[in-house]
């Protein structure tokens, strides 16, 4: 039993896998504020090593990787509401299935458009190339 | 008979995310703080993220621009001073709650504990030194 990782040793249907999320949604949020924080500081000190990094961030792979950190952001603000909701107001708990599915629907509503303007720089030149937009 | 006031409904311990602390005062305003900071998060980080992703395009934000127009107003360097030091509160405070989870040995604890507070300190320091001594320059 101690083979299993410890997510997954306690199956506690949508409450844990919420709580699994908000966790590493968390600590990976944590990882890019650590980062992100250091890389404005080159703004002031060194502004060409910060251009540098900026062309990461504007790329492919980095615009993939800003919609991972915009589905972790938005997950976790929207499950943290659902926690506070539930803390401040303990008779939510009966429909806390009912929360976690609302959120999972704003999540989507929210995110897709979200990821589809980040994302712009890998559709457009596709439908340019078919002919689709001008 | 004793009055019991406690809600009759059954609360399976994975519904919530950490139970209210009772006991100890410094541990109580830790999961205020935490709620705080977490709403004041919603607005703030979620406004950053759209302002930075929607608004503008990650290809224009060079070191030129952020002088220029991103930190051109009062107001934006303070809203993204705010954002850090809520950001600073919830996610070490978030990682003090990991940590804890997960390191069980006492000096081990201690010692990842005041590396995490030396790193939220530093990023403090150099945070706010870049918002407040950059030049404020028109585009």
């Amino acid at each position: 039993m101690s083979r299993v990782p410890l997510l997954f040793r306690y199956r506690g249907r949508e409450g844990m896998v919420a709580w699994a999320f908000h966790r590493l949604s968390g600590v990976g949020i944590f990882a890019f504020v650590v980062l992100h924080v250091i890389d404005i500081y080159l703004v002031g000190g060194n502004p060409e090593l910060y251009n540098e990094i900026l062309t990461f961030y504007a790329s492919i792979p980095g615009r993939l990787l800003e919609v991972v950190l915009g589905a972790a952001l938005l997950y976790h603000a929207l499950n943290g509401l659902r926690i506070i909701i539930i803390d401040l107001w303990p008779r939510m708990t009966v429909y806390h299935r009912y929360l976690w599915w609302a959120s999972w629907a704003i999540f989507i509503v929210v995110g897709v458009p979200g990821a589809l303007i980040i994302l712009r720089p890998v559709w457009l030149p596709l439908l340019q190339q078919l002919g689709l937009v001008a | 008979m004793t009055t019991d006031t406690t809600p009759t409904i059954e609360v399976s311990r994975t519904t919530r995310a950490r139970v209210r602390p009772k006991g100890s005062r410094r541990e109580l305003f830790a999961w205020y703080l935490m709620r705080v900071t977490g709403v004041a998060l919603f607005v703030l980080a979620l406004a950053h993220f759209s302002i930075l992703h929607f608004i503008w395009d990650p290809a224009e934000q060079t070191a030129e621009f952020i002088a220029t127009e991103r930190w051109n107003q009062i107001f934006w360097r303070g809203f993204d001073w705010l954002l850090l030091m809520t950001v600073l509160f919830h996610g070490f405070l978030g990682m003090r709650t990991v940590v804890t989870d997960y390191i069980h040995r006492p000096r081990l604890r201690e010692f990842t504990l005041i590396m995490l507070y030396t790193l939220a300190f530093l990023l403090f320091v150099i945070g706010t030194q870049v918002i407040l001594t950059l030049p404020m320059r028109g585009a």
